[in-house]
This record gives C-alpha cells, structure tokens and sequence, in this order.
C-alpha cells in the first residue's frame, strides 16, 4: 500500500490537473460562442452562393460545354481529399471521428483502384494521417497562426485546389469537415466540391428566368472558384466551433473524471491514516499491559 | 405605388448590411455601371472593383468593393462579396495599402489578361478615392 505521503502527492497532482481541465473547459466555452456566431453569420452567404449557383447551372444552354468545375473532367480516375483537421490537441474524438470517416472513403477508393492525393488542413490531421498514407499527401497546410478562421485562409486552400484542377492533377474533390450540431454531437462530413453536385438539392431550385449580365458561362466560370473557396470557409467554420465543443466536452468530462479520483484517492488517505493510528494504539496499549 | 426595395450585403463573415427603404442602387457591374430600381427585371450579375452607390431615404451610402456578385429578384437585391468598406470608415492609409498591394501583385509576371484588368481597374478607383 501506497504511503501516506504519496497519497497526498498524488491528491495534489490530481488536483491541479483538475485545474487545469476546468480552465480550458471555460476557454472552449467562451471560443465556443464566438466560433458558433460566427458559423451562423457564414451561413447566408454559402447558402446565397449556392442558389445562385443552382439557379445558373438550371438555366445553362450549352451542357456539353460547360465549365469543368461544374461538368467535371469526364474521367474518374484520381481523387483529391481534403482533410480539415484542428492544430491543437486536447478535443476529444474531434480529430479522431474525422480520419476514420476518411480513412474508410480512401480504402474504398484503393479497393476499387482509383488514385488518391490527399491535402490536409490542419497539423493533426496530418499528424494522424502521415504514417499510412505518407506517400499520397501532396500538401500540408496549417493555420497555426490565425486566431479564427477567416475568409482570406479559405480563398488560398481553394486557390490552391482550382490550380491543381487546372493542371489536371485530379478529377474529384471531395472535401472532410466536421458539422456543428451541438456541444456533444459533431458529424463529420465528407462533401465532393469538385465537379459540384447540383442533383441533390434539387428541390431547391426555383424557377426563375434571369437575365444574366455577361452570359451564363461567363457568370459561371467566375463563381465556381469562388464557390469552392466559400464551401471551404463554412467547412473551416463548422469545424472551428465543431473543435470548441468537443474539447468543451472532453474537458468536462476530465475533470469529472478528476473529481472522482479525488475522493477515491481521499478516502484511501483517509483509511491509511485511521489504520496507522490504530496499529499505534495497539503497539502501546500491548506495551502496557505486559508491564 | 411604393418604389422602395429591399437589399442585403452579404460578405462570408456575416451579414454586412440589411435595407428595406432603398429606392435606388448603383453597382459597377463587370459590362459598366449599373443603376436598379423597383420592379427590375430578376439578373444576375457580378462585379468589377467599383463603388456600390445606395439611395434611400436615410440618404446616400457609399462602399468600396473588389469583386461579388448580384441577384435581383422580387425586389429583393443580394450582394455576395469578399471584401467591402464603408467609404465613410476607410481610411486614407488603408487606402494607400490597397494600392501599394494591388502594384505589387499587377509586377508579377504569372498574372493573366482578366487579373490585370481587374487589377487596373481597382487602381483607378483606389486612386479617385484618395
């Protein structure tokens, strides 16, 4: 059995570990609020671009020639992942949920013989990824350095993702987030960007005859870059306030977990110290009565 | 008959700037400036670097914006746009940064035809501004 000093070392380290989780529970929480704002205001702007965008590619006359980021490249042969991860630690499953849903699409992929590139965003997305898929990472790009997501950081993943289709180095991109939907819950998403998938929101397209100021495709070859830039910015978005609510949580739960160790370990203590006080009791008493 | 109409000003952070009592809005649409009024007909459209002119009847607005795009229907006008200033708020500096920012990026030698348009285009206005 432990030592009572050890006991009251390890009460103490427990203790300030306690400390520590709380404290970052309230940072996430305060983050938390700030990130879920944040991805509320987003929305009116993806969800605008994604209309118009809907509205264009109902009304384009010419199917065949349409820009290729909408149509796609025709082949099916290499796909790009993006993977958006956090920079930081400490977040529960967060991290973890998002690899293992694109862990299961990339085995997929090399079960049916398809080429995979990988871009993760995010340093332990890459961390996690780097030791089995090393050699398909094309690209490691990390945010370390901005406080929250911002616009200008999503533009340069999407500007980075339009050249490689350019040079025609894939021809599907589809890109891994986690969806907000509550403190405890996070989805994690897999969403194909590239050719842009107009057939499932359908029932959202409206029947509308625009007047279109230069033509269609001039329209759309403009705001398909743009579009892919902004669905990467609410993906940054969802996943900042996803990232915030999960360590919120696991933090919570650390330092519940903490709380119980420290009444187990006190009420060993406790025992210990009872017992030690008996043991000397008995020594005396004996001591006397065989006087 | 009511000639008021409604506009939004969305950029990807938030809402940028709500409306209801506009009666007339000039954008610098990619083919030339363009003036709407009430009952126009649904467009869409998008910008070139220019300055977005809003009358209503708290008087005239103006803003600087590099690039979005607008929808108009039903009397509703949506600007979608990554970058957008109140020219009230700008300041001279900031204004001096854009277009020390813009020369630089019109030097490099990787810059295609449409870009430098853009880019010239930005100058100019940056340059009436200040």
């Amino acid at each position: 059995m432990a030592s009572l000093d050890d006991l009251k070392k390890r009460i103490v380290s427990v203790k300030s570990t306690q400390k520590i989780t709380k404290a970052m529970k309230m940072v996430a929480a305060a983050k938390l609020k700030r990130a879920q704002d944040s991805a509320e205001k987003g929305r009116p702007y993806s969800e605008k671009m994604n209309n118009i965008i809907l509205n264009l590619s109902e009304g384009i006359s010419d199917k065949e020639n349409a820009p290729k980021l909408l149509s796609g490249t025709g082949k099916e042969q290499t796909y790009l992942c993006v993977v958006l991860t956090s920079d930081r630690g400490l977040c529960g499953g967060f991290n973890a949920n998002i690899i293992k849903k694109a862990k299961s699409y990339f085995a997929r992929l090399s079960r049916e013989g398809k080429e995979l590139k990988i871009i993760t965003v995010g340093s332990k997305g890459n961390d996690q990824l780097k030791r089995t898929y090393g050699d398909k990472i094309i690209e490691n790009i990390s945010f370390k350095n901005s406080k929250n997501a911002n616009y200008f950081d999503a533009e340069k993943v999407g500007k980075l993702i339009i050249e490689k289709f350019e040079k025609e180095e894939f021809d599907i991109c589809t890109i891994f987030y986690n969806q907000f939907k509550n403190v405890i819950t996070q989805i994690p998403q897999s969403q194909q960007i590239i050719p842009l998938n107009t057939k499932e929101n359908k029932e959202m397209s409206a029947e509308d005859n625009y007047e279109f100021e230069p033509d269609e495709d001039e329209i759309l070859t403009n705001l398909l870059p743009k579009n892919i830039s902004t669905q990467i910015f609410k993906a940054m978005l969802e996943n900042s306030a996803s990232e915030q609510g999960a360590r919120m949580s696991a933090m919570d739960n650390a330092t519940r977990n903490a709380g119980e160790m420290v009444d187990k370990l006190t009420i060993e203590y406790n025992r210990s110290r009872q017992a030690a006080i008996t043991k000397e009791l008995i020594e005396i008493i004996s001591g006397a009565e065989s006087l | 008959m009511s000639e008021e109409f409604k506009i939004e000003i969305v950029n990807p952070e938030k809402s940028f700037l709500l409306k209801e009592d506009v009666t007339e809005v000039i954008v610098p649409a990619f083919e030339g400036e363009m003036g709407i009024l009430r009952d126009h007909i649904s467009i869409i459209s998008f910008l070139k670097p220019g300055i977005i002119t809003i009358n209503s009847k708290s008087g005239e607005e103006k803003f600087y914006v590099e690039d979005g795009i607008v929808e108009f229907k039903n009397n509703n006008l949506s600007i979608l746009t990554s970058t957008i200033f109140n020219l009230k708020e700008i300041k001279k500096d900031k204004i001096q940064d854009l277009i020390k920012d813009a020369e630089e990026t019109l030097n490099k030698p990787s810059i295609n035809d449409q870009s430098k348009f853009l880019i010239d285009q930005k100058i100019e206005v940056l340059r009436t501004l200040n």
